[in-house]
């Protein structure tokens, strides 16, 4: 099986299919999902491809079925998700699905036309009985106002005649008063009673009632309000005005009889079209219920069915017809291991389709570089994720995420090293795991959960590493805890309570220590003021270890590359020099420290020599004669440290000039100079001229040269042709190919080669700095902490009154816990994590990983309907 | 009736939890006069002087903090049941809805 060191060995095949096995053996591979296809024909437009009309069939067959869902949806109809994974149909199947689709949809809009005349019908109605019962109430009122206006006793007599005879005159003579009814959208109402005004300078009379319940919009299918309205004017002048005015705001007018027996007679024919509009609605809704229930069953299924056909096509697409047009080839990439299993779905596939002549997948050579692809489960798939993002490994390239799954969380855990804050990850994560199959169709749809769930298995390692370096710092909550008893037992005649300076209690070192404390920090230290001193101490040096382990380990990680790649010159010239330069430096100032923890103890710790300012002065030569205990290590370290700095500065020209001298070198004797092995190890040579193909071995090709040229020029000029074998004749057999000869520019060489030099010894200068980052985070993170427990944990407790203090003890508890949570586990949690990525990516993977290649991209239906599920 | 949501009612249900967990350990470490929490007891210079720098005034702090401890950690009991009962009810109702 694959492994995760390095990407799987990747081979390029040919596929010979034919024609009416095609579709069958593509759905087969697609189910497999182990083959990644190449297009052969990036020039063609892709209306000019074979299947462009199959294609477009799928494309209108979806476009139905995201009509009825979106149907179904408007409806608030489940739709039934069996998750269950149906076989990509056969093309004929595809006819019944197209018919099925195209009575549905067609129903469907007669059904959607139907309704909507019907509700357009209705509306009216609705609105007519509303203007009807309306303008009821305005005949009436105006009725009444006339009769009061005559009868009212309280008008003087003349007035009355006056009005009387004047309005008994109106009414007598022509004048009579022509109105028109309607009904318009509430919100327009004082913008159409403005404009009713002015354009009739005010001899018109508007009334206007509002309609009470809401009237819903055939067309939107909103609900609105509307107000019916009535005017009175005179003259056809005025009549046309108001009518246009009306058409101008929308308004719909309806004709209102004008005397009241009409009204009556009308609004009771209104009634009785309106009930028999509602029962043949009623019908109607039941009819698209039925039928989108019965779609709402089968709609996921269909779904994934045609986006197989359509994703079966469109990798047709991609292949080459065969001069006969019997065969179609096409060129893949898979992984050699799983040959066996590509076969077999090629068989399957053969079978289903009833197909005599069998399908033929044919091994490649080929000069190009493969792509990467690595066997992944749902643990390391987060590693890989972490290295991808930085670049994705080139072909069979040492890969660093086995390594990450460790030291990520570890250099997490150093910066982030709080046990209570290592708990609170440990249970969120442990939680996302354990609730995983529950969780993850709710998760996947949340951008931000989302991601916290897909890392829920970094998440448990950091979490529980956190706990360990907490541990290790005994910090849970920026306390401590003594759990074997500190070692620390102070003087009773120094420290008798009556006398001591409670509140600078210093920890002298040499008072009486009994013995180490056996696991971590002492936890006397919580409450000496020289605290900080002493862990930045502490965590100084072990990020210096720990990040100078680190990038050796990832310079010996460039030695499996450069044996991997067969390039002798690396390792004499590159690894070698880089090893010598480091450890000459860095490797000796670990050593020093080590020396410095073991020879120093309590008693004369004071007196030690300062390591900076020695690796200093090692580089300046300065040196004093006497060798001071204050200041020296040991007797003749003048002369080693000499040594050392001499070494690592020969290194460099060793690595700046020695590899473009020999490539030159070789270049000019003639030799091949390097070879670069692409298609597998060495090991497998011979299986590469195997032929592969899985019924008969009569069609295997003959195994001579000429065959296998002519097998391989079908198409593609990057396939391995007779110019490369006529000149290394023996490369191509072996999978050995030469790169493309370029010409030998000495001084491109060398250029590379010096910025290489620069980079890398700067950098391990830079990088060694750079790892002092997990001192000032995990420093950082314990103050904080500890700032927060004293700021509100300790004013709580500290009251003097009690129940104040119980309150206090309360609310402060929930304010430093969301505090905790919010500040110290997350945005610290975030930082260290990008810190913790940054010192993978720049200053671990910078020693041996190029990152250059491209990812394997397999044809696979589950993958894409994955996408398509993400895109719903 | 359920009177916070479904989301509060879960995150006081922890909090909870965790303010009886924290509150009832902090207590007991009081009550055992760990050295770690001495800069946390209500304890000025003065007042210390006043009490001739005597050992049983410190132990009597520790203890009227661990007592305030315990109520803390009593009344979070209260909270843990009043927003158990709240988280009951929400899921109750979504069951009831769905």
């Amino acid at each position: 099986m694959g492994s995760l060191f390095r990407s799987e060995d990747m081979t390029l095949c040919q596929l010979f299919l034919q024609s009416e096995a095609a579709y069958a053996c593509v759905s087969e591979l697609g189910e497999l999902g182990l083959v990644q296809f190449r297009d052969l024909n990036p020039d063609v437009n892709a209306f000019q491809r074979k299947f462009v009309n199959e294609v477009r069939r799928c494309d209108e067959m979806e476009r139905k079925l995201r009509f009825l869902e979106k149907e179904i949806r408007k409806d608030g109809i489940p739709m039934l998700d069996t998750g269950d994974n149906p076989d990509a149909p056969q093309p004929r199947e595809m006819i019944d699905l197209e018919a099925t689709f195209e009575k549905l949809e067609s129903e469907m809009n007669d059904v959607n036309a139907n309704s909507e005349a019907l509700k357009k019908n209705f509306l009216e109605l609705t609105e007519l009985k509303h203007i009807l019962r309306k303008t009821q109430a305005f005949f009436d009122e105006a009725d009444h106002h006339t009769m009061q206006a005559m009868h009212d006793p309280l008008i003087p007599d003349d007035d009355v005649q006056l009005l009387g005879e004047e309005l008994g005159r109106h009414a007598g003579q022509a004048l009579k008063l022509g109105f028109v009814a309607g009904v318009i959208l509430r919100e327009r109402i004082p913008a159409f009673e403005r404009m009713l005004w002015r354009v009739c300078r005010g001899n018109v009379f508007l009334k206007q009632a509002e309609i009470d319940t809401r009237l819903e919009d055939p067309i939107t299918g909103d609900r609105v309000d509307k107000t019916v309205f009535i005017i009175f004017f005179q003259g056809e002048q005025l009549k046309s005005r108001v009518k246009k005015i009306c058409e101008g705001f929308r308004a719909t007018l309806y004709p209102c009889p004008e005397t009241q027996s009409d009204r009556r007679e009308m609004s009771i024919g209104v009634m009785t079209r309106i009930e028999d509009l509602n029962t043949v609605l009623g019908q109607t809704q039941d009819h698209r219920h039925r039928l989108l229930v019965a779609a709402a069953k089968n709609i996921k299924v269909w779904f994934i069915k045609v986006r197989k056909i359509k994703a079966i096509y469109h990798t047709l697409n991609m292949f080459n017809l065969d001069v006969t047009q019997k065969c179609l080839i096409s060129e893949c990439w898979c992984p050699v291991a799983d040959l066996d299993r590509i076969q077999q779905a090629l068989k399957r596939g053969n079978e289903r389709s009833g197909s005599s002549v069998p399908s033929i997948l044919n091994r490649m050579s080929t000069r190009q570089e493969p792509p990467t692809y690595h066997r992944l489960n749902k643990f390391t798939v987060v590693f890989q994720n972490i290295v991808d993002a930085y670049g994705v490994a080139s072909y069979r390239e040492v890969n660093p995420a086995p390594w990450t799954i460790i030291s990520f969380p570890f250099l997490f855990a150093i910066m982030f090293g709080d046990a209570g804050h290592g708990v609170i990850m440990l249970l969120f994560a442990l939680y996302l795991v354990i609730m995983e199959k529950r969780l993850a169709p709710k998760m996947s749809a949340d951008e931000i959960f989302g991601m916290f769930f897909n890392g829920r298995y970094i998440i448990l390692l950091m979490g529980a590493f956190s706990i360990y370096t907490g541990l290790i710092y005994n910090d849970i909550f920026s306390k401590s805890l003594n759990i074997f008893g500190s070692a620390w037992k102070p003087d009773p005649s120094v420290y008798n309570t009556s006398s001591m300076d409670l509140k600078n209690y210093k920890i002298n070192a040499n008072n009486t220590v009994e013995r180490p404390y056996p696991f971590g920090l002492d936890p006397v230290w919580q409450l000496a003021i020289n605290k900080i001193t002493i862990t930045n101490s502490l965590k100084m040096k072990i990020s210096v270890i720990f990040g100078v382990c680190h990038m050796l380990f990832g310079l010996s990680l460039s030695l499996l590359n450069h044996r991997f790649f067969n390039k002798p010159l690396n390792v004499y010239f590159e690894f070698i020099p880089q090893l010598i330069f480091m450890c000459s430096i860095f490797g000796y100032l670990i050593l020093l420290i080590f020396v410095k923890w073991l020879k120093f103890g309590p008693a004369d710790t004071g007196k030690a020599p300062n390591l900076l300012i020695g690796l200093i002065s090692m580089f300046l030569f300065q040196y004093e004669d006497p060798c001071k205990p204050t200041t020296c290590w040991y007797a003749g370290q003048k002369g080693f440290q000499i040594t050392l700095v001499v070494v690592a500065v020969l290194c460099v020209p060793w690595m700046l000039l020695v590899k473009p001298y020999m490539l030159r070198k070789q270049h000019l004797e003639g030799k091949p100079h390097q070879y670069t092995l692409l298609n597998g190890d060495m090991s497998q040579d011979d299986e590469l001229l195997e032929v592969v193909h899985h019924v008969d071995s009569e069609t295997a090709y003959p195994g001579d040269d000429d065959g296998y040229e002519e097998k391989l020029s079908v198409n593609s000029g990057d396939l391995l042709n007779s110019e490369v074998e006529g000149d290394d004749g023996t490369l191509d057999q072996t999978g050995l190919v030469r790169p493309t000869p370029q010409p030998f520019d000495f001084s491109e060489v060398m250029i590379t080669q010096a910025i290489h030099t620069i980079e890398y010894c700067l950098g391990c200068v830079s990088h060694t700095a750079s790892y002092l980052r997990l001192w000032a985070l995990s420093l950082a993170h314990a103050q904080l902490s500890e700032v927060l427990w004293t700021m509100v944990m300790t004013t709580a407790l500290s009251f003097k009154i009690q129940w104040l203090s119980v309150i206090f003890i309360f609310v402060c508890f929930a304010f430093w816990a969301c505090c905790s949570i919010v500040i110290l586990v997350l945005m610290e949690g975030m930082s260290a994590f990008l810190h913790a990525l940054r010192l993978h990516w720049v200053e671990f993977q910078s020693k041996f990983y190029k990152g250059e290649g491209y990812q394997f991209v397999p044809f696979s239906f589950d993958t894409m309907l994955a996408e398509y599920g993400l895109a719903d | 009736m359920p009177i916070c949501g479904p989301k509060l009612s879960i995150c006081c249900t922890l909090l909870s939890i965790w303010g009886i967990i924290q509150l009832a350990l902090l207590g007991i470490f009081f009550q055992i006069h760990s050295p770690a929490l001495f800069e946390d007891i209500p304890l000025k210079e003065e007042d210390w002087e006043e009490h001739n720098f005597s050992m049983s005034f410190v132990h009597e702090q520790y203890e009227k903090t661990a007592i305030n401890c315990f109520i803390g950690a009593g009344i979070y009991v209260a909270f843990f049941i009043f927003s158990y009962c709240q988280f009951r009810m929400n899921s109750r109702t979504n069951y009831e809805q769905s």
